[in-house]
């Protein structure tokens, strides 16, 4: 019982990093643009917050937690956004091709990170690793009262304020792309801009918030990542990298539908930790179990092509740049 | 257009360009690269305070100061470049390979078994097999997507990219399984006494033989997308599948074969990097390079020299932003960064290639 609980927590923690990489993408993916710089972009997200925090607590005597909570939020998103104004700006203004576009973000996004992640002890010229005690904590804080409520208590309250955050979002996402005005507007672009042009509907507009706002949210992946997830410091060992793709994956998984990633992003982080709790496995055996979120989610993309339902589908133009001077 | 004024007309209007002289274009995409060395410069400047100058000088030195660093600057732009050779076919047919990646690792893995396993056998058909096995192995693992996106339509976008981190896992599996010694999860360098199925010296050095094979399978890349039958389909695909369909042209055969013939070279790269260079596996043995190459690709339009220059840039910068990083105590990942910010001012220069901006009041006179 209390491994089955451990294993529903490690997979709570690893799916609400995935879950915000994959509503962003949603998000951008719904407005046509298919932007292959989730990790990068995450990674950004992940770095802008640790460098705004460790500004803010070495130049403070006493931080306050909410405010190192919301620096390190703001500071995600901004940092996030801006790689996904790089990723607009060439796609959208300069139509440069989306996948190699999207590529270079990513190498552009990690060298970043990982640069600055690496030498900012170097640069600011003090501590040994770098750590943000009082952001993290605050940023791990569980719900109080209700998580000492036995096993229930453990299963849903044991997190930060984080995990919530992320299944909000998703509701939200999906009332907004589903139930209002400017959502059908967007998902008409990434269906068909001609006809979205036609009608009046600002393509240029609706990709450019669609891609910034939707890599904001991506920044919150890296964000709780660093901060929850490893703790407030960071580490060189490229799994933002492995995750982003994760997320990348887990859109297709969840067939472009906001709360499918919820249950999708916790279902991954299961078959992701499995491993760990199946006896007798070897080491090796391990690193097959590891494929499982891959594959299933090559299975989902198959049959989905299979069944050829209109329901389904990527969005009609993902990829494409729309130039309106061409038939 | 948010911006019409007076006369209804927009302050830029942009038109398709018909055609460029091949003088302008290069002058505009070197004009980018310098303006993108002279940006990074700066940056490099704001962060470390070094002068560009001399941090340029070192890189060079990083790249080019002895033959060793010559030789690894050269080996790292030949693997880049026979990765990006594999692709052309691929994203000339607009068949959106992205798993270079994973097709490398496997060609790799197969090459590491046959060095493991068949040791005993005779060096030139050891290697013989090995190069049949990587090859094989990795248009197999392309072969997959293809067939999927031929009969069924199925994103091979995303199923390429997916491919990738089923064949990261692999690489771990077998790492895992030929650890050695064990306990240290490294597969070690392979047959470190007897070098059976290492690639042999020419020349004073073992990469010889890899930059001879890189630089053939440019020319026939060359050849082979430029004047052959196949090369001449490839091209029709890729500019229209409904062309091609009703030139009766088998659209779905095409795709096929080329993605057979895309892995192939990939799963090569792969034979290339663990017999010709490193003789162990891991799953740096691609190490993010699947993912340069295709940039590589795409920005040379699929041309054999050019994509051989831009990795020679890439290597360069490699190897140059290793330098400095090791001089000035920083990590190393500032090569990636610095990468990174030039690929953005390469593909954004297309721009300028691909169109031209008309502003008001002039227009009437470059009308063509």
């Amino acid at each position: 019982m209390s491994s089955l609980i451990s294993l529903l927590q490690a997979a709570v923690y690893f799916g609400t990093v995935i879950m915000f990489g994959c509503i962003g993408e949603i998000l951008t993916e719904k407005a046509g643009n298919l932007n292959l710089g989730v990790p990068g972009i995450m990674y950004l997200g992940g770095i802008s917050s640790l460098v705004a925090v460790f500004l803010y607590e070495g130049a403070t005597e006493n931080p306050q937690p909410a405010l190192c909570v919301l620096i390190a939020l703001l500071a995600s998103f901004l940092g996030a956004a801006l790689g996904g104004l790089i990723y607009a700006f060439l796609t959208i203004t300069l139509r440069a091709n989306q996948n190699v576009t999207g590529l270079a973000l990513s190498i552009f996004g990690s060298g970043v990170a990982n640069f600055f992640g690496g030498s900012l002890n170097t640069l600011a010229g003090r501590f040994e690793q770098i750590s943000v005690p009082v952001t993290s904590a605050a940023f791990r804080k569980t719900v109080p009262f209700l998580s000492g409520l036995g096993a229930v208590g453990k299963i849903f309250f044991s997190y930060g304020f984080m995990v919530y955050l992320a299944v909000i979002l998703a509701g939200v996402m999906q009332y907004f792309l589903h139930h209002t005005r400017s959502g059908l507007n967007l998902r008409t672009v990434g269906e068909n801009p001609q006809a979205a042009d036609a009608a009046g509907i600002d393509v240029t507009k609706n990709k450019y918030l669609a891609i910034c706002i939707g890599a904001g949210i991506c920044g919150f992946g890296g964000a709780y990542y660093v901060m929850d997830y490893i703790k407030g410091t960071w580490a060189n060992d490229g799994s933002i990298e492995k995750l982003g793709w994760l997320a990348v994956a887990l859109v297709i998984f969840a067939t472009w539908k906001a709360r499918n990633a919820i249950w999708g992003a916790y279902l991954f982080g299961v078959l992701y930790w499995m491993y760990l709790y199946i006896p007798g496995l070897t080491r090796a055996s391990q690193e097959i179990f590891k494929m499982l979120p891959y594959v299933v989610t090559i299975i989902v993309l198959v049959v989905t092509s299979l069944r050829n339902s209109r329901e389904k589908q990527p969005p009609a133009a993902l990829g494409q740049a729309y130039f309106r001077e061409e038939r | 257009m948010p911006e019409k004024k007076k006369n209804g007309e927009p302050l830029i209007r942009l038109a398709k360009r018909d055609s460029l002289a091949p003088a302008a274009r290069i002058g505009i995409r070197l004009g980018s690269l310098l303006i993108a060395l002279l940006f990074c410069g700066i940056l490099i400047f704001a962060i470390t305070g070094l002068n560009p100058v001399v941090v340029y000088r070192t890189m060079f030195e990083g790249a080019f100061g002895t033959k060793t660093r010559i030789w690894s600057t050269v080996k790292e732009m030949m693997m880049l470049a026979c990765i990006a050779i594999g692709l052309a076919p691929a994203f000339k047919m607009r068949f959106w390979n992205i798993g270079a990646e994973g097709q490398v690792l496997i060609g790799g893995i197969v090459t590491a078994a046959c060095m493991l396993y068949l040791k005993t056998l005779p060096s030139p058909l050891l290697l013989a097999l090995m190069f049949a096995g990587s090859a094989v192995a990795g248009a197999l693992w392309a072969l997959l997507p293809a067939v999927f996106k031929a009969k069924w339509n199925t994103n091979e976008t995303l199923f390429t990219l997916m491919m990738n981190y089923v064949a990261i896992q692999l690489t771990s599996f077998f790492v895992a399984k030929w650890e050695n010694p064990f306990g240290s999860n490294t597969v070690g360098i392979i047959n470190q006494n007897g070098m059976q199925g290492w690639f042999p010296a020419l020349f004073g050095t073992r990469y010889f033989i890899s930059v001879i094979l890189v630089l053939l399978f440019a020319v026939l890349m060359f050849v082979y997308l430029k004047y052959t039958k196949h090369g001449y389909e490839i091209a029709v695909v890729g500019a229209s599948e409904n062309t091609a369909r009703y030139a009766g042209i088998n659209v779905g055969w095409v795709m096929i074969r080329t993605m057979l013939l895309s892995g192939a070279i990939c799963g090569l790269a792969g034979f290339m990097a663990v017999a010709g260079a490193s003789h162990t596996i891991s799953v740096s043995t691609a190490g993010g390079r699947g993912f340069t190459a295709i940039i590589v690709a795409w920005l040379a339009r699929f041309d054999s020299a050019t994509m051989l220059l831009i990795s020679l840039l890439l290597a360069f910068l490699q190897s140059g932003a290793g330098e400095i990083a090791s001089k000035c105590k920083l990590n190393d990942y500032a090569s990636q960064m610095i990468i990174g910010i030039i690929l953005f001012f390469i593909l954004g220069s297309e721009f300028f290639i691909n169109y031209r901006c008309i502003f008001r009041g002039k227009a009437g006179k470059g009308e063509a």
